[in-house]
């Protein structure tokens, strides 16, 4: 009746595991990055004065924010080259997270700017700032040094989520354990050493977030 | 020659209410003049108004005979381009009561960054220029510690080397010692004397009576919107003209 676990045949591949890791790493940082250029885009919006802008941003939010990430994941993939847009399969899943990504910022970056100092924008313009100088040098850096545990973990949540590209066949950590499994048959092995790559990346990851946040947090 | 600072009917409303009533006041290079007064009778809001943190609907203000925040066209007036509005406020230095340090920026850094991307000075003259007011605020040794990493007089004084430093024509003070602890207003306030010392022009709003009575040439008593009084500090601490700022007296702190 006994299982007997054996290893053999995983760490055979585990060479794939580690690709699989690293281009899991990769989709997440790209969109993190894009992401944040999106939320912040969108931030500024949802605090304008425009009230059309505001109304398409916060649909925008919302609309995102209510879909299941993996619809959204498929929607992109399947659908869009339906309406004319072609992407490839790491393109069309870096634009799905990054817009994922983008909504939760913005919502996050939203909060964070009104609770920047007014005082610091009137300091800027005294010195004969431009308003985009004083977001570029003051507010934004600001900002983001007040949210960036915010940020970490929004990373973190993103890397974990890029196991979702499995389902397009991207070939990141999710997928490779998905053909090792399928080629071996060695079931509870595979999907052990696969949850212990995330647990120790995620693990790794936030104790070096944690000392960036330290680094870039403002001195007090 | 045109006044250093010529301030005629200057209006300005929050909204339905009129928060100044018609504020007309001059000064000429050197001059120090205190601004004193009750609270909401709108020493604020005049100050915001001379370097356009506020807009105002009627009057007119000029630096060396610039007009301020708007510009006549055909006996139209209309508000400067924001490129241009930018350009005037650095005729002038602001130090506010909060003190509004950048702070993620160190002590140099906040002096530097007006410097490089104002006056578009090259960054090794802005670090020389920034040092040079450090010092004369008696802070260079702290010029690499952050905001949150200074006392508030030690605060405020870099406020005040960061204005100073991009050499405006007229610095304003906007109650710059009211948030500070009773220990650390006499550093800041010696800071000011040295800059009246030194011919700097300056407005100043107080409630630092004794200061406003040693430090400046001329005070202005703003009541309810508009100057209710105004000369030396002398005659306006020792003999008031009108029951208004008797009053004010006998309810501040000057002895
Ligand atoms: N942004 C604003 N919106 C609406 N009303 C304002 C605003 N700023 C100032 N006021 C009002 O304008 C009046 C004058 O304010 P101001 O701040 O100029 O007074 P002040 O003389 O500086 O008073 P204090 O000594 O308390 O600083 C007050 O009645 C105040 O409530
Ligand atoms: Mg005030």
């Amino acid at each position: 009746m006994g299982y007997t676990l054996n290893f053999a045949a995983v760490w055979r591949d585990i060479d794939l595991l580690f690709m699989g890791l690293g281009l899991s790493l990769v989709l997440a940082a790209a969109s993190i990055a894009i992401g944040c250029l999106i939320g912040l885009a969108t931030a500024f919006v949802l605090i304008s004065k425009q009230r059309a802008g505001r109304s398409l941003a916060a649909g925008y939010v919302t609309a995102i924010r209510n879909t299941p990430i993996l619809v959204l994941i498929l929607f992109t993939y399947f659908a869009l080259p339906q309406l004319g847009l072609r992407l490839g399969k790491i393109e069309s899943f870096v634009f799905t997270l990054s817009i994922y990504a983008g909504a939760y910022l913005a919502e996050v970056f939203r909060g964070a700017l009104l609770s920047v100092p007014k005082g610091l924008r009137e300091a800027g313009l005294a010195i004969g700032l431009s308003e985009w100088q004083i977001k570029s040098s003051i507010i934004i850096p600001v900002m983001l040094r007040n949210v960036l545990p915010s940020l970490s973990s929004t990373f973190i949540s993103l890397f974990k989520d890029t196991s979702l590209a499995a389902a397009i066949a991207v070939p990141e950590l999710t997928f490779y354990a998905r053909k090792i499994n399928n080629e071996s048959f060695r079931v509870i092995e595979t999907w052990l050493i696969a949850s212990l790559f995330y647990v120790v990346t995620c693990t790794i990851l936030a104790m070096l977030l944690r000392v960036v946040e330290k680094r870039m947090a403002i001195p007090r | 020659m045109p006044h250093l600072l010529e301030i005629r009917d200057l209006h300005k409303s929050f909204g339905q209410t009129e928060v100044l009533k018609g504020v007309d006041c001059a000064m000429e290079q050197g001059d120090v003049v205190c601004v004193i007064g009750s609270s909401g009778s709108g020493k604020t809001t005049m100050l915001r108004c001379i370097n356009m943190l506020e807009d105002f609907e009627g009057g007119t203000i000029a630096i060396d005979g610039q007009q301020i925040g708007y510009e006549t066209q055909r006996s139209q007036r209309k508000r400067r381009r924001e490129r241009e509005i930018a350009r005037q406020r650095a005729l002038t230095g602001m130090v506010f009561q909060q003190f509004n340090l950048f702070p993620h920026m160190t002590a140099l850094a906040n002096i530097t960054l007006g410097l490089i991307k104002v006056k578009k000075m090259r960054r090794e003259e802005a670090n020389a220029t920034a040092e040079r007011w450090l010092d004369r605020v008696g802070l260079l040794e702290r010029k690499g510690r952050f905001p949150g990493q200074l006392s508030g007089g030690q605060q405020q004084r870099v406020a005040i080397a960061r204005a100073i430093a991009m050499n405006p024509k007229l610095m304003l003070f906007d109650e710059v010692t009211s948030a500070l602890d009773p220990e650390l207003v006499n550093e800041v306030l010696q800071v000011i004397k040295d800059l009246a010392r030194d011919g700097m022009t300056m407005l100043l709003v107080t409630h630092e009576m004794r200061f406003a009575y040693e430090v400046s040439k001329r005070v202005i008593f703003m009541n309810e919107g508009r100057i209710g009084e105004e000369g030396d500090p002398k005659q306006m601490f020792l003999k008031p003209k009108t029951e208004r700022l008797a009053e004010f007296l006998k309810s501040s702190s000057f002895h």
